[in-house]
């Protein structure tokens, strides 16, 4: 029956994300490429690289010393780092804005000793939140890099007497040069489709990426054919992404372990003060922006609009239809690929090759000549949002869907058992971790998530993130920080409650 | 007569082959000796439906089962391991044979093959909280509870030492009635044991069954070279 009905949502699938684009494509039809949208091009291509080596930059240092080093406190630290994976895009540029905008720390910092400010909008803010947004998943990605070291490799190099040295060249750089691209390249393609860090640091003709251009030729030119041809800029770029990332797949890095058979060698004197300083600086960069949000958030409660909460209703809701509807269909994927469809792999990796406005777009032009878009901006919300996070639902099951059928699938065919009678005494028992995880992981992805909701809503249908990106338009920071608690305690909240569940079954 | 025939039976994998051509009786009890890789579990994962067949045809009481998906044919497999699915409950695990919903399930009837089996009083308890032996007595029950005439034995029991073992072949001889029982074992005591038959499985072939024996009173080469010089007669 899997294979049956992943072949179904496959079909599905190809259907939500390949329509639009077509619709787009022939709406681009003769329109040419203009030299704007080939510099919104160049800029999100030099973003996007710029945020990748950045981020695995900062990753390396801070992966190794979080590898060698035992302190209390390490395991927690560890499993922080996969936290900003599900904050909402907006509060972390809120947070960035607190403490690196004009009237910031940072910069009070370095007008008390007398350096020349610097300015979080364009090509630097725009970098800057993308390492504090992916830089902790490039950490966890090499983490897990350094303990697949084997132990008997770390015995080996001991027994030879390797100094730190040795154990650089012959240990840890074989392992970086087969983890890093794969980090690199998934960065790269995360920070392509990037937009609600762009829509607030980035804009103006220097700082246009193609997304954002997608947003401004529908909202505020209402030039449907620009939108198109951008958004088949967009397909072309992200999907070379995409297609040269799965060669390099590598360990997602949510999962990581936190602990190995054998520590790796510490060594001390400098290099210890060293390990010491990265950790300390790393917490402190993802600390503050987070300290910032509550210091002015908690007052902000206090003088919530009322649409706050209509606005975090629909977030709520938003959460709560594609999360199952994400997490089901991935499922039913993961599942049919386990039993030999291997092609629904990469039919469930297909949404990484559009993003949510080319999507958007396209959805819009389908609409458009029959139904105000503002009416149906929550359901296209929902049905994007569940598109756009079913491959990571998909990366999480697909590896504990496979050892499932390896485990008990001849059990279960012996036996009958099949169908609705498998879902509920086979699969959802024995996946209940990883369901629960992809759940709260789609949950705090679709309630946090700003994209298309931006290019169909007007006053209706208007979700939390996009209610605190107007607040922060309308410079009402206190309350934008206010609304940005709220939203963290029901991202953070969602994806607990799924999480426990997901903990909640008889261990065996 | 009532039997198990396989006809013409292929089964080919990269440079792999097996053929098969022979028939066994209703209720015979069954050894399938040879070399390790010879192709002994392929032949009874053929039979149960977990490995496709390049030709011919599997019939038991003259009706084709070869097309028919595993959990519908008319026998009941016990796997090297993963015999019990570690969520469930020992009495879910044997009801899940009678009704893979368990919804329909007649839990005395479960209670009672228990007992057969030894293990009064232990249904509610999960796989993890049982020995290995107890594991295996219950697998061997919900195999006893589906009461199918076909029983495979792919050496479930091959983690046993040699005293539960041996005591777990004892149950099965005596328990399992009526059923065609096949075993896999490498062992070739096992099969003078239990098997008033044995088919040799070697070079590609899984040859005519004989009487047991006969066939280590006079062993063919290629049983002879499994069995080793000093194998004594």
């Amino acid at each position: 029956m899997a294979r049956r009905a992943g072949a179904l949502i496959a079909a599905g699938l190809a259907a939500l994300t390949l329509v639009p684009v077509a619709v787009v494509m022939m709406q681009a039809g003769g329109r040419g490429v203009s030299a704007p949208d080939l510099a919104a091009l160049r800029f999100t291509l030099v973003q996007a690289a710029l945020s990748a080596l950045a981020s695995v930059a900062c990753a390396v240092p801070l992966a190794r010393a979080l590898a060698r080093r035992r302190f209390p406190g390490r395991a927690v630290l560890i499993v922080m780092l996969g936290a900003p994976f599900l904050l909402p895009v907006i509060v972390a540029v809120l947070g960035l804005l607190a403490v690196f905008g004009r009237a910031g720390v940072f910069n009070s910092a370095l007008r008390g000793i007398g350096l020349p400010e610097v300015s979080i909008f364009g090509l630097g803010g725009v970098v800057l939140a993308h390492v504090f947004l992916n830089m902790p998943l490039a950490t966890r990605m090499l983490l897990q890099g350094w303990q697949a070291i084997p132990a008997e490799r770390v015995r080996l190099a001991e027994s030879l007497g390797f100094g730190p040295r040795d154990h650089w060249c012959h240990i840890e750089r074989p392992m970086l040069r087969a983890v890093l691209p794969g980090a690199l390249l998934a960065i790269f393609a995360i920070c392509l489709t990037s937009f609600a860090v762009v829509l607030v640091l980035g804009g103006g003709p220097s700082a246009t990426t193609v997304e954002l251009a997608i947003w401004q030729a529908i909202r505020f030119e209402f030039d449907l054919p620009r939108a198109a041809s951008l958004a088949v800029l967009q397909v072309l770029a992200c999907g070379m992404a995409v297609g040269v990332a799965g060669l390099f797949t590598s360990a997602s890095g949510f999962g990581a372990g936190l602990d190995r058979a054998m520590d790796l060698p510490a060594p001390g004197g400098w290099r210890r003060g060293v390990d010491a300083a990265v950790i300390a600086m790393a917490v402190l960069f993802l600390a503050a922006p987070m300290l910032a949000v509550l210091q002015r958030g908690v007052p902000g409660l206090l003088s919530l609009p009322a649409s706050i909460w209509s606005a975090a209703l629909a977030s709520l809701i938003v959460a709560l239809l594609a999360a199952p509807m994400a997490v089901g269909a991935a499922l039913a994927l993961a599942l049919g690929r386990a039993q030999g469809s291997r092609w629904l792999e990469p039919m469930a990796m297909l949404p990484m090759a559009g993003s949510q406005l080319v999507l958007g777009t396209g959805l819009f032009l389908i609409a458009f000549p029959f139904i105000a878009p503002p009416r149906i901006a929550l359901p296209i919300t929902v049905l994007v949002t569940a598109v756009m996070a079913l491959p990571f639902a998909y990366r999480i099951l697909a590896p504990q869907a496979r050892s499932l059928q390896a485990d008990y699938g001849r059990l279960a065919a012996s036996l009958d058992l099949r169908g609705w009678a498998a879902l509920r005494l086979l699969i959802i028992p024995r996946l209940r971790r990883p369901l629960g995880f992809a759940l709260g992981l789609c949950a705090a992805l679709a309630a946090g998530d700003l994209g298309v909701v931006a290019l169909f809503a007007t006053e209706d249908g208007v979700t939390l993130p996009l209610a605190i990106s107007r607040l922060m338009g309308a410079y009402r920071m206190t309350q934008a920080a206010g609304a940005a608690l709220v939203l963290v305690a029901l991202a953070f909240g969602l994806f607990w409650i799924c999480d426990r569940w997901g903990h909640g079954g008889t261990a065996d | 007569m009532v039997e198990l025939r396989i006809e013409g039976l292929r089964i080919t994998q990269d440079d792999f082959t097996l053929v098969a051509d022979w028939a066994l009786a209703a209720g015979g009890r069954v050894a399938v000796i040879g070399p390790s890789g010879a192709g002994k579990s392929t032949l009874l994962n053929a039979i149960a439906g977990f490995f496709p067949l390049t030709g011919g045809r599997i019939l038991w009481d003259g009706t084709r089962i070869d097309t028919l998906p595993a959990g519908q044919r008319p026998l009941s497999i016990l796997f090297q391991d993963q015999n019990l699915f570690p969520h469930l409950t020992v009495a879910q695990n044997l009801g899940i044979g009678l009704d893979p919903a368990l919804r329909r399930v007649d839990w005395q009837a479960v209670d009672r093959v228990l007992d057969r089996v030894g293990l009064t009083g232990l249904g509610g308890r999960r796989p993890a909280q049982l020995s290995g032996g107890q594991q295996s007595r219950a697998a061997l029950a919900r195999a006893l509870l589906r009461a199918r005439p076909i029983l495979l034995l792919d050496e479930p029991f091959a983690a046993l030492g040699p005293a539960l073992k041996s005591e777990m072949l004892d149950l099965v001889a005596e328990l399992a009635g009526g059923a065609l029982v096949l075993m896999v074992t490498h062992d070739p005591n096992d099969a003078r044991h239990f098997a008033s038959q044995t088919v040799l499985v070697a070079d590609g072939r899984a040859e005519e069954p004989q009487e047991t024996g006969d066939l280590f009173a006079h062993p063919p080469p290629a049983l002879a070279a499994y069995l080793g010089a000093t194998y004594p007669t």
